[in-house]
């Protein structure tokens, strides 16, 4: 419920690292993502690293709103077809 | 999440609100979602979806603005730690204008004399408890599962540092038991919910599977943009049209099935379910979060201050907007001595509360339509 | 003389006695301001400034207050941002920016160095603006009354007989033009507030007499000039839908951001279009005269990055006064803020 930004690990210490989004850097903990690596693509919310992102799976949710138009709508109209009649 | 990335696409848009209302047509009843996230309220808002949903579909803002369901009593509270000499309060900058009984509010207290910092991050707040050891810098935690992991770090930090001055007042709430009782409302009857993105970061896509097991409605999981949601409410409709209902998680760039463990671990070690008020829910058991008896010096509410009794403003009617059974301008207060420049209730002074959000993007458009 | 002059610079802490009127205040002036910036019209150092004729057309009278946290910033400081922003309310107006007053607020116990630097930062731009500093104030207050330094101006300009800008030339189907990227100076100033480092950000901060004159006299009908300081670009916009009953579309496709501002704003939970801009300027004209004022523009310094950002035309049932057309094409109103613009979490 709340605002976190993508941002990328450009390099970490034990505890916290320097992130980057747009040309601008910030700390962050990355006391909950202890595995995050240089590199990585984090989500950061109120300073802290909550999570990794991958990017990869961008692809794979346009994909699925795409496939979501085509096939389940055809799906859905048989469907409605052998309720109505 | 910026510009000419094809999450803002305008023609995915416009193909999936085609597609929308096409599936909509198949349904031959009203249906009922909700989101339960202030950030997807706002990001609905501003993308102007909801002038987008087919007639038959309505998508209601349900208590997922933190600082909207905050209720007075936390507010009070928080100033009457600031009235202390020794107290500096830490806050996100959301809960300054808050109101809290008799129209006093943190920002009101800040140009009376109270040390008030607005802080982007818990973590902020511990150098000024290493700068001054003879203050209290008490932090006021509120928020989900998203924010609370963040406050829990805080403290580890602060237990590891030796910090002794650095407390928290703790006003947290977790998002199972409202889902559970927002099921239950007669005068709701959802067919589904658009789930929060962060939150669900943190918690992981299986944790929503009582959904579908024990409620038995349709689910989503959304990232903010424009495709995102629009992607998620077709996904709603189908699950509810197909009548397959499950947990679709449509934001995997973000979250994982099994969620942020590291942070869930940090969450049970601070922390324990308690019972806690919702601002127009009332008291939901086990909705909120207190610290753990090894934290229990930690607690900023043994710091001793004089209450006063809670006053709800006259007239407010946040709880059934919070609730979705109305929509703000049907609160007499709505734009009528209610407003962002001076709002009366907490969902017209988040920038994610629902009124807040209506007042800004949907007005004009509804003020066109009447 | 100048061996004189440089003898008598003033060190140590600002005093109480430094606001007092009397040998501290003098060595003050002498010793810092006079020489800084000189002109015929301060030289005399007497109880006001005796100008001479103001030139043809209408005076323009101008005043402000710079109270700006932190006091320096990526790009400037508060002696550069408070001779801009006097310069640039008279340039907006279609006025010659000629002379300015400058009174300062002190708080005991600030460092010599940083007024020394505010000092110099504000002669600086008085002399890129072709302005002279002509009467002066300083007051010290206790400590913890103020604020390490506050500055008043108020400036005084002409606008030539055969100029005539203001809201009230802008008509339907006007076209709205920037000339630079958007919110680079509130974006550098939060961003040290909450110590987020920016990289090569800067602050637009800067005198924009010439861009103004430029657009003046590039041949377009150029209807009224603004510049976007407080509450940035989407409230000039909304103050003049206001003043002239029209509506205002900005379109996001064409907005120009610095990539350091969007992510500012997008950690700090801010709308880029609210952000102050000390250097910018916004301008109203006849689509039929755009290209004449975006070129005029880009062919001065500071100008390179102008474009056209919006259309004004009439008023539309159910949509606010000024909206953005965002990427998706979808309508979003642009509001004036209530409050602060609060950095959001949540």
């Amino acid at each position: 419920m709340c605002l976190a930004i993508p941002m990328q690990l450009t390099d970490r210490r034990e505890y916290d690292g320097t992130a980057t989004l747009g040309g601008v850097r910030r700390t962050v903990s990355l006391l909950l993502c202890p595995d995050a690596e240089v590199g990585d693509h984090v989500l950061v919310h109120a300073g802290y690293a909550i999570g990794v992102v991958d990017a990869s799976e961008a692809e794979a949710t346009l994909a699925l709103f795409d496939e979501g138009m085509r096939r389940e709508v055809a799906a859905e109209a048989r469907l409605a077809e052998g309720g109505a009649s | 999440m910026s510009s000419a990335s094809p999450f803002h696409d305008p023609e995915r848009v416009a193909l999936l609100t085609t597609r929308l209302h096409e599936v909509a047509g198949t349904i031959r009843r009203p249906v009922t979602f909700m989101e339960v996230c202030g950030t997807h309220t706002h990001a609905i808002a501003a993308a102007g979806l909801r002038r987008l949903l087919p007639p038959n579909v309505r998508l209601v803002a349900g208590p997922g603005c933190p600082v909207c369901v905050t209720p007075v009593d936390y507010l009070d509270h928080a100033l009457a730690l600031a009235a202390r000499d020794d107290v500096t309060i830490c806050t996100f900058g959301d809960l300054v204008r808050v109101p809290a009984s008799r129209r006093d509010s943190l920002e009101r207290a800040s140009a009376r004399g109270a040390r008030i910092k607005i802080v982007y991050s818990p973590r902020d707040a511990l150098p000024l408890a290493e700068q001054e050891p003879q203050r209290t810098v008490v932090f006021l935690a509120v928020g989900f599962e998203t924010t609370m992991p963040t406050v829990a770090a805080a403290l580890v930090e602060a237990e590891r540092r030796g910090l002794a001055n650095f407390r928290v007042l703790c006003g947290a709430k977790v998002i199972e038991p409202p889902l559970r009782a927002l099921l239950r409302d007669p005068e709701l009857r959802l067919d589904g919910f658009l789930l929060p993105g962060h939150v669900s970061v943190v918690l992981g896509a299986d944790f929503y599977r009582f959904l579908t097991t024990d409620c038995g409605v349709a689910a989503a999981i959304a990232g903010f943009t424009p495709v995102d949601l629009q992607g998620a409410l077709l996904e709603l409709l189908l699950q509810v049209a197909g009548g397959r209902l499950r947990v679709a998680n449509l934001y995997p760039r973000a979250v994982t099935a099994a969620g942020n463990v590291t942070a869930q671990a940090l969450l049970q070690r601070c922390f324990v379910p308690c019972d806690t008020r919702w601002r127009g829910l009332g008291v939901i058991p086990g909705s909120g979060l207190a610290l753990r008896p090894e934290f229990a010096h930690r607690d900023a509410a043994t710091i001793p201050v004089t209450l006063p009794e809670p006053l709800e403003p006259k007239g407010c009617r946040c709880g059934e907007v919070l609730r979705g059974t109305i929509a703000p301008p049907a609160c007499p207060l709505f734009g009528r001595g209610c407003t962002p420049d001076h709002p009366i209730g907490a969902c017209m002074v988040s920038g994610e509360g629902s009124c807040a959000a209506w007042f800004r993007h949907e007005r004009h458009h509804a003020e066109a339509s009447t | 003389m100048t061996q004189e002059r440089q003898a008598e610079a003033p060190s140590g802490p600002v005093l109480l006695a430094h606001g007092a009127g009397g040998r501290a205040s003098a060595e003050l002036v002498r010793g810092l301001f006079a020489p800084a910036f000189d002109n015929p019209f301060l030289r005399p150092l007497s109880d006001a400034a005796v100008l001479p004729p103001l030139p043809p057309g209408r005076p323009a009278l101008t005043t402000d207050g710079f109270v700006v946290d932190p006091w320096q910033f990526p790009g400037g400081d508060l002696g550069y941002l408070s001779v801009c922003g006097t310069v640039n309310d008279l340039a907006v107006s279609g006025a010659v920016p000629l002379w300015l007053t400058w009174s300062l607020i002190l708080e005991e116990g600030l460092d010599m160095a940083i007024l020394r630097q505010v000092v110099a930062s504000a002669a600086r731009a008085s002399r890129e603006a072709g302005v002279h500093l002509v009467a002066g104030d300083t007051k010290v207050v206790p400590r913890g009354k103020g604020d390490k330094v506050f500055a008043t101006t108020s400036g005084l300009g002409v606008v030539p007989p055969d100029i005539d800008v203001g809201d009230h030339r802008v008509h339907a189907g006007d076209v709205l033009i920037v000339s630079g990227t958007i919110g680079d100076h509130g974006a550098v100033v939060l961003a040290t507030r909450h110590a987020l480092d920016t990289g090569e950000l800067r602050s637009c901060c800067m005198p924009l007499h010439q861009l103004a004159r430029a657009a003046l006299q590039s041949g377009a009908e150029v209807h009224t000039m603004h510049d976007p300081t407080r509450g940035g670009v989407a409230t000039v916009c909304n103050e003049v839908a206001q003043r002239t009953g029209l509506r205002i579309e900005l379109d996001e496709r064409t907005l120009p951001f610095r990539s350091e501002v969007l992510a500012v704003c997008e950690l700090l939970g801010l709308e880029p279009l609210y952000l102050a801009c000390e250097g910018r300027l916004l301008v109203w004209a006849p689509a039929a005269d755009a290209e004449l004022v975006v070129e005029a523009l880009r062919a001065c310094p500071g100008g390179s990055g102008a474009k056209v950002i919006g259309h004004t035309g009439p008023r539309r049932t159910g949509e606010a006064p000024v909206v953005l057309r965002t990427f998706s094409r979808g309508i979003r109103p642009l509001d004036l803020l209530s409050g602060m613009d609060l950095p959001r979490i949540c």
